[in-house]
């Protein structure tokens, strides 16, 4: 007798514990999605060569990047044919003879950004936040440490915006001696994200 | 019971979040991109003499100097041709990305000449599945040499009119990027010649041509280029006649390197035919890479950017 009463019991208790798993995967979607993302796919992020022999300008404005503010985790993916110029020359030559682009489509950035709390995410302002994490370009992986800034807008987008410089070499892009003088040892690369909570 | 039970449920959740932490960029969902059109199948516009698949960009002018030496066999009194020149000098400008337009001038009979060339179809790389390139060029050149020389008739038995100093060349190109080195274009068409020289020859030439490129590296490419003219089209001239100094047809073949140097590309060849545009190397070419008849020659096309098309932002 007292064997089936613990018995029953048991069946009861396994059935709530049941319950509550259902509930809770029911429940956990909804928790991670309450989590505060932040994307884009129209982000901009323009490079600029400058030497006494040229300018050069490439603008990318179809830049996807999701930021998890929980984590902090922040990751860019960037098309190089997206990638626009002045002259349709130059813009042949950057995909043709030194991105290679059809070998390697994307540039890709898997990092950190970090510097702003839960708190000041909820309220407008602006703030200075650390970005750390691997650069791909040319298919070639190096660690990237820059500064930026991070502004709150009063809807709750947010704006992000940090400048920083990339030498061609240090990803494999060979720049012959012929055209050496026309393009800058150091590109200086600017990008400005506006993202919308996911 | 409990904990045993969330246990797993816990890890699950661990799992699926740092899975999402892993790619966070798929949460955009997939990219739209539009369609991507193949690119530099080859270097520049011209293969050699004739049109390659390319068209100069929107907005983009192409100033290109064409120039071949006299053929090598010409021997050491003519320093194997580097004595003499043959000039063309030439301005495109893409009028669209498809529409391309030219003019020029040719040293050869003093010959203006000018062209349309139209993208029907464009090889794309992604989001579309057009395999090939398929282009139209339809040329026109206009023969200045004086008309005493070229009209050696009393204007009262033979009227002398304009239309006779002009030709027309309709081609279509139909090519494809087979990879990043390799590109190979068919470009048949018609040569009509208002004005032939002989009663036997045809105003109307058929020729069936080709061309094809191999990059060497980044810079340099290999560029071949045949236009095979139908036979029966262009009479073979008598023993008198060849004995006269009258050299029969031949088909134009040429071989070269392109180097691209920022702005420019240079385009070093050998080729049999003096002339540069249609009218001139598909059916006036006589001489013969068998015998030395081979002229050394150069393109150089520099291009300028008259409008940029993008909007600016």
């Amino acid at each position: 007798m007292s064997a089936a009463h613990w018995n029953n019991n048991e069946t009861t208790d396994n059935m709530n514990t049941f319950k509550i798993a259902i509930l809770a995967a029911f429940l956990l979607p909804v928790a991670v999605s309450a989590q505060d993302r932040f994307g884009t796919r129209n982000g901009h992020i323009a490079f600029f060569s400058e030497t006494p022999m040229e300018n050069i300008e490439g603008n990318n404005h179809k830049v996807s990047s999701v930021w998890d503010a929980t984590s902090g985790a922040l990751q860019f993916a960037v098309l190089i044919k997206a990638f626009e110029f002045e002259k349709a020359l130059m813009q042949e030559h950057f995909n043709e003879n030194y991105m290679e682009s059809n070998t390697f489509p994307k540039a890709e950035f898997k990092g950190k950004m970090t510097g702003v709390t839960a708190e000041q995410l909820k309220k407008p302002g602006t703030y200075d936040v650390l970005v750390e994490g691997d650069l791909t370009i040319h298919g070639v992986t190096k660690p990237v440490k820059t500064k930026g800034t991070l502004t709150v807008e009063a809807n709750g987008t947010i704006k992000a915006s940090s400048d920083f410089m990339v030498r061609p070499e240090d990803h494999g892009i060979k720049i012959p001696g012929m055209v050496r003088k026309n393009i800058a040892e150091q590109i200086a690369v600017r990008v400005r994200m506006d993202y919308t909570r996911m | 019971m409990t904990r045993y039970l969330l246990l797993p449920l816990a890890f699950a959740l661990f799992n699926t979040t740092s899975a999402q932490d892993d790619d966070l960029l798929k949460l955009l969902g997939e990219e739209e991109t539009g369609p991507e059109y193949t690119t530099a199948a080859f270097k520049s516009t011209r293969v050699i003499n004739g049109h390659s698949l390319e068209n100069t960009a929107h907005g983009v002018l192409d100033f290109r100097i064409g120039h071949r030496f006299g053929a090598l066999n010409s021997g050491a009194n003519e320093f194997w041709g580097l004595d003499q020149a043959t000039i063309r000098l030439g301005l495109d400008y893409g009028v669209t990305d498809r529409l391309m337009i030219g003019i020029g001038r040719n040293s050869y009979q003093k010959t203006y000449d000018g062209f349309v060339k139209y993208k029907l179809l464009r090889q794309c790389d992604a989001g579309c599945t057009t395999p090939v390139t398929l282009a139209f060029v339809a040329a026109t050149s206009i023969n200045g040499i004086p008309q005493s020389t070229l009209w050696p008739y009393p204007e009262e038995d033979r009227p002398f009119y304009f239309s006779h100093r002009m030709a027309y060349s309709f081609q279509m190109i139909l090519g494809r990027k087979f990879s990043e080195s390799v590109s190979f274009q068919l470009n048949p068409g018609l040569v009509h010649i208002n004005l032939v020289e002989k009663a036997d020859q045809t105003n109307d030439i058929y020729h069936i041509s080709g061309a094809g490129r191999v990059k060497l590296s980044k810079r340099v490419a290999l560029n071949a280029e045949y236009f095979y003219v139908l036979p029966g089209q262009i009479p073979v001239p008598s023993e008198e006649e060849q004995a006269a100094g009258e050299l029969p047809y031949r088909n134009s073949f040429s071989l070269g390197f392109d180097i691209e140097t920022g702005g420019h590309v240079f385009q070093l060849h050998i080729t049999n035919s003096l002339a540069m545009f249609e009218r001139g190397y598909i059916t006036e070419t006589t001489e013969q890479w068998s015998d030395g008849g081979i002229h050394f020659g150069f393109n150089i096309s520099r291009v300028f950017t008259l409008h940029n098309p993008k909007p600016k932002r």
